[in-house]
This record gives C-alpha cells, sequence and structure tokens, in this order.
C-alpha cells in the first residue's frame, strides 16, 4: 500500500500550503482531513479517486464539497467514515475527528466513533433505510447500542427526533416501514438517524438529490436549522451549487480527485478564481450574474487513471499556458482565506468582469 | 373521469398511508388464493393431523404383537389389514408417519441454521472465511445427496440420532449457497453503508439488517427440502438404517411388507403412497410459497 504513495513531486507543494492553513485554524476544527489518497483497483488499471484532498470543517460550520460526477466527493466522505467499497484503499493521509485519526483506529474503536461522533445521511432515502424493519426501531438503533438506552428510552428519544425532524404523527409513524413513507419523510427519518446519538459532525452525501425541488428545500431548510441549534457540524456533497449557496458557509471545490478552489461561499461563487469554478458558475442557472443561456465547460472530465500532467483541468481550460500542462499545480493560499490551484487565477476576474460588462 | 386540478395543499399528508392498507389487504387476500398452496394445506394439514392424532383413531398399539392375527386381510377390525407379526398396519401407519415427519421436520432444521449461519459469514465477509466455506460446499455437492446420507448413516450407525447428523452435514451446502448469494447482492445495498456509517457491529449488521431481508429464499427452499429429507429418511428405513425396530416407520414397513407382495400388497403400497401423498403436499406448499413470497411473481 505505502508503494502506492509515493507520487512523486506531487506531495511537495500543495502540503506545505496545507499545513499553513491547518496551523491557522487548528482550535476550531471538528474534522480536519490531511493529503488523503484514495485508490482504486479496477481492470484498467489503478484509479486514483481521491489525490491529495486536504480540508477542516470548523466547529458548528458547514462545508460544500463540489464537483461533477467522478470527481471524487463521494469516495472522499466514504474514506472519512471507513465504509469504502472493497476495491478501494486509503493509501496515505490523516482523518482528525476531534484530534483522533480515524484512519488508524480498529474496527471496534472506529464502531464507537461512527453514531455518537460521526454521521452520514444518503443520497438515496429509498434504499438506505432497511426495507423489512420498522423505521422506529431504525431510529432507536443507535441510542440503543451506543448511548446504552434501555427499551423505552430509546423509544422516548426517538419520538422526540421524529417530532424534531417533522414528521407528523410520530406515534403512529414509529411502527410503519419505510415504504409507507414518501421520499421526503424518508429522507427525514435518515436525518433523525444521523442525530439519533448527537453527534458532531454529519457527513451529508448529496442528501437532497433524490428529491424534488420543494422537498428539497424542505430538507435544506431542516438541515441548516438543526445545525443552528445543535451546533452540528456538516459536510455537504452535491454538484448543486444553489445547495451550496444556501446551507454551507465554506465550499470546497473538486475536479479530478483534487480541490481545485477553497473558501468562503459567497467568495468562491460570486468571484470564482480557479476556471474550473467559473465554468461550473456559468453553467449553473440562478446567479446574479449568469447570462441569457447557459455555458457549459467544454470536454469532459479527465481520466484519473491516467490523469493528464500538470494541471489535471488544461485540457479543458480556456486560460491554459505552456506552465500548466508540466509540473505540479499545488492550492496557493490568497488573500482572504481562499485558496485557488489556479496559475493564472487573475484571467478568471477578466473573464468574470467581461461576462458582467457584456450583460 | 375529467381531470380536477386540486387547490394546493387539499392532497393527502406527505406520506399519508393510504396505499400501504390496501396493499396489505391484497397480499393477505392473496395467499388463499394459491390453489397450489391450499392444495397443499390441506393435504400437508390431514396427514399431519391424522399422526398427531393416532391414539385417537385407533385402539391399538403400533408394536404389540400378535401371533394369532397375523397377515389378515382388511377389514372392520383392522383397515388395512395386519402384517406377519399381528400389528395393525393402519395403526403402524399412523405411527410411521409421526415418526417420519417428527425426524423430517427436525432434520430440516438444523441444516437451515447451520447453512444460514456459514452462508452470512462467507458472503458477507468474503476473503478466506467465503473460500472455506465454499470449498467445503464443493466437497459435498460433490457427491449424490442420497448417495452422502445412507453412506454416513452407515458410518455412524442406525438411528434417528445418525440421521440428524447425516441430514445437517450433506444438507447445509444448499442453504449455504443460497443465503451466501442474496447477502452478496444485499451487502451492497445502502442500507447496509449507512448500518455500517451507524457504527453498528457485524453481527448486527448481518443478524439484525442482512438476514430478514435475505432468510425468505432460504425458507421456500427448505419446504422443497423437507420432501428430500423424508425421502432419505424413508430410503434409510427401507435399508434398515433408520429407526430402529420394532418403532414404525414407513420404510421398514415397505421392507417388511415385500415379501408378501404377492398376497398381502397393500403391506407395501399403502406406506408407499402415504410417502407420496405427504411428498406431493409438502410440494405443493413449498410451490406455493414460493409464488407468494418471491418478489416479482404475481
Amino acid at each position: 500500500m505505502n508503494g502506492q504513495g509515493r507520487t512523486g513531486p506531487q506531495t511537495g507543494g500543495p502540503q506545505t500550503g496545507e499545513r499553513q492553513m491547518n496551523e491557522r485554524q487548528m482550535n476550531g476544527n471538528v474534522l480536519e482531513v490531511s493529503d488523503l489518497r484514495v485508490q482504486i483497483a479496477s481492470r484498467r488499471g489503478l484509479v486514483r479517486a481521491v489525490d491529495g484532498v486536504s480540508f477542516e470543517v470548523p466547529r458548528g460550520g458547514a462545508l460544500g464539497l463540489v464537483g461533477e460526477s467522478g470527481s471524487g466527493k463521494s469516495m472522499t466522505l466514504r474514506a472519512v467514515l471507513g465504509v469504502l467499497p472493497p476495491e478501494a484503499h486509503v493509501v496515505s493521509g490523516q482523518v482528525r475527528l476531534d484530534g483522533t485519526d480515524l484512519l488508524t483506529l480498529n474496527h471496534d474503536s472506529l464502531n464507537r466513533m461512527r453514531g455518537p461522533k460521526i454521521s452520514m445521511i444518503f443520497q438515496e432515502p429509498m434504499s438506505a433505510l432497511n426495507p423489512v424493519m420498522r423505521v422506529g426501531q431504525q431510529i432507536a438503533e443507535g441510542p440503543r447500542i451506543h448511548l446504552g438506552y434501555s427499551r423505552a428510552r430509546a423509544a422516548e428519544r426517538t419520538l422526540e427526533l421524529m417530532r424534531r425532524v417533522g414528521i407528523p404523527d410520530p406515534e403512529r409513524r414509529y411502527r410503519a416501514y419505510p415504504h409507507e413513507f414518501s421520499g421526503g419523510m424518508r429522507q427525514r427519518v435518515m436525518i433523525a438517524i444521523a442525530l439519533a446519538c448527537e453527534p458532531e459532525i454529519i457527513l451529508c452525501d448529496e442528501p437532497t438529490t433524490a428529491l424534488d425541488v420543494t422537498i428539497q428545500d424542505q430538507i435544506l431548510r431542516l438541515l441548516a436549522a438543526l445545525c443552528r441549534e445543535s451546533g452540528v457540524s456538516l459536510v455537504f456533497v452535491t454538484h448543486d451549487l444553489p445547495v451550496v449557496a444556501q446551507v454551507c458557509q465554506q465550499v470546497a471545490v473538486m475536479y479530478g480527485g483534487q480541490l481545485v478552489e477553497r473558501g468562503d461561499v459567497r467568495d468562491v461563487l460570486l468571484d470564482p478564481r480557479h476556471p474550473y469554478t467559473l465554468g461550473l458558475v456559468r453553467s449553473a442557472p440562478d446567479f446574479e450574474y449568469v447570462q441569457d443561456s447557459l455555458r457549459p465547460i467544454p470536454g469532459s472530465p479527465p481520466s484519473l487513471i491516467t490523469p493528464p500532467p500538470g494541471c489535471r483541468f488544461h485540457p479543458r481550460c480556456e486560460f491554459a499556458e505552456d506552465d500548466c500542462r508540466t509540473g505540479e499545480v499545488p492550492l496557493r493560499i490568497l488573500p482572504g482565506g481562499r485558496a485557488t490551484a489556479c496559475l493564472h487565477y487573475e484571467r478568471c476576474l477578466d473573464a468574470l468582469a467581461a461576462d458582467r460588462a457584456g450583460q | 373521469m375529467s381531470t380536477v386540478s386540486l387547490p394546493a395543499g387539499t392532497g393527502p399528508a406527505p406520506g399519508a398511508p393510504a396505499m400501504p392498507a390496501r396493499a396489505q389487504r391484497r397480499a393477505t387476500r392473496r395467499w388463499y388464493r394459491q390453489p397450489a398452496l391450499m392444495a397443499g394445506i390441506v393435504i400437508t394439514g390431514i396427514v399431519v393431523l391424522a399422526a398427531a392424532a393416532a391414539p385417537l383413531l385407533t385402539p391399538y398399539n403400533p408394536i404389540a404383537q400378535n401371533l394369532n392375527a397375523s397377515l389378515l386381510g382388511p377389514s372392520a377390525h383392522h383397515l388395512l389389514g395386519t402384517d406377519q407379526l399381528g400389528r395393525d398396519t393402519f395403526t403402524r401407519l399412523l405411527y410411521g408417519l409421526r415418526v417420519d415427519l417428527r425426524i423430517a421436520f427436525l432434520a430440516v432444521l438444523f441444516p437451515f441454521v447451520l447453512g444460514t449461519i456459514l452462508g452470512s459469514l462467507a458472503g458477507y465477509f468474503g476473503g478466506w472465511v467465503d473460500v472455506v466455506v465454499m470449498r467445503a460446499v464443493d466437497i459435498v455437492v460433490a457427491f449424490p445427496f442420497y448417495v452422502l446420507v445412507i453412506a454416513l448413516v452407515f458410518v455412524l450407525g442406525p438411528g434417528e440420532r445418525s440421521i440428524y447428523i447425516a441430514i445437517t452435514v450433506v444438507g447445509w451446502v444448499s442453504y449455504a449457497r443460497i443465503v451466501r448469494g442474496e447477502i452478496l447482492v444485499a451487502k451492497r445495498q445502502d442500507y447496509v453503508l449507512a448500518a455500517q456509517a451507524g457504527g453498528l457491529s457485524s453481527a448486527r449488521i448481518m443478524g439484525r439488517h442482512l438476514l430478514p431481508n435475505v432468510i425468505t429464499q432460504a425458507f421456500i427452499y427448505s419446504m422443497s427440502d423437507i420432501v428430500q429429507d423424508i425421502l432419505a429418511i424413508v430410503t434409510l428405513g427401507y435399508f434398515g438404517l433408520g429407526v430402529p425396530p420394532p418403532t414404525a416407520d414407513l420404510g421398514s414397513m415397505i421392507n417388511d411388507g415385500q415379501n408378501f407382495l404377492s398376497t398381502h400388497w397393500q403391506l407395501t403400497t399403502i406406506p408407499g403412497l402415504a410417502v407420496i401423498v405427504v411428498g406431493l403436499g409438502l410440494s405443493l406448499i413449498g410451490d406455493g410459497l414460493a409464488d407468494l413470497l418471491r418478489p416479482g411473481s404475481a
């Protein structure tokens, strides 16, 4: 496994920058992920699904992890929680939850963290609930096992949670099966399960993608409210920029298994400093400066088996220069607590200015 | 029917359970509409009731000999006549069914439990556990069922305990294969991932989350397996490897009656027919249950 961690000069650059950021924010962070690398063994070769990703989640804060399909967002979450598919392996990196590196824990110790400290909400509320178990039992299971609650006390806690996530008539719904719930209600059940042991951080893997837009908004409001009230931190994986804007304070943009830009949500979405983020923003409707027509990003995502040398975005980038095609492009710190991996990020500013002038 | 547009907010509340109640009613109505299942339940029910109520249905003792009344033909006193030792054939038939059915139901339970446990472990953990379990399955499967059961009982010595051991040793492989296959599919489901993310132990995930989702197929199989077990038990009895005499058992009755086939055909034929009826009833139940429980079937 260590042999594969030898990824040459790639490791040198970004780490220096990461370390500075780590030290600056060390105190208030619930979760600190540094230099996480996940590889998947496939028939066509080794897929570098996550390639040196680092981020922090401040206590009580919400971080959005944005990127297109296959950019490694979900793999990052699953690696953090130790629920990678069997063919995927963490090659290197640290995942510190309250200072404990989850990647070094044995199975039992990790199980004691999952639930009471960290939990997860999944994309498909249909399939993430056990079809043959009553929802009340599914919610009560965590408190019963992790908090040692008696049956009666766990049931009480379950009813309280069901009320808190807005499930009407909890006494009756307690005994219902998942198929008796609508999609939105199932996602509320998922949220109740995730909240059941009062974790410090909840990882959300596209929790609203499978829901229709009105329900989506309800669920987002619920998550944001729970986050505010109980001080739970969130990592919010999505490809939906408006969702990030609604729930998160911080955003990290992933491309080809790496972070390309990071910063406060407003800064990054209104004033992107990486051509990929710019492309995402231009191709998303409903932002202040969007033109009449949406502009897609040309080309397709890079192969993660043989990623392009240099900046992984350069084959699709309108600003690419020779220096983008060779060498490494580490995430560099910009003023205002932001970071970008683009060597020529000024050009994004010019392009944006041109967009706005043309409007 | 014309389309009526409802004002917003007047529809059923989100997740209102109007549909489930109807679906449930349909499911409960369906089971007795399965002709195969109904026929199987009736046939098996009659046989089981008759066997259970044997002491009430006949005044005779199944093992008490009466050499003055040997090899009698059917009459009002002896519905099916008597055998060469003067024992009432009808009585022995009922008591034989009693013994064979009890052994069959118990004999299906042990392989069911063992196979389900080993199959779950192999499917869930994979790796070397899977290799060990599945190679053991391959070894057992390499032999025909009846041949291996008979050989094992022969080695272990006749008797009820040997039958249980032999059928368990040979029978668990089918359950292990079925459950392993089901677990391989089910463990990729999101709810298992969610259970892992919730910090549940592997034992709990297997027992509480996976097994209830996969046990149906093993249960359906057990209904046809029990037929196989009854045939094995009768075969063993026929070879004198079953329950030792003088206890009545369909297999030994068939064998004992063989000598008198030309004069007293009922001694052999009736127990044989009883085996067929029992097998038929249980097969029909198995088929009916498969239709009813297998997802996707009408």
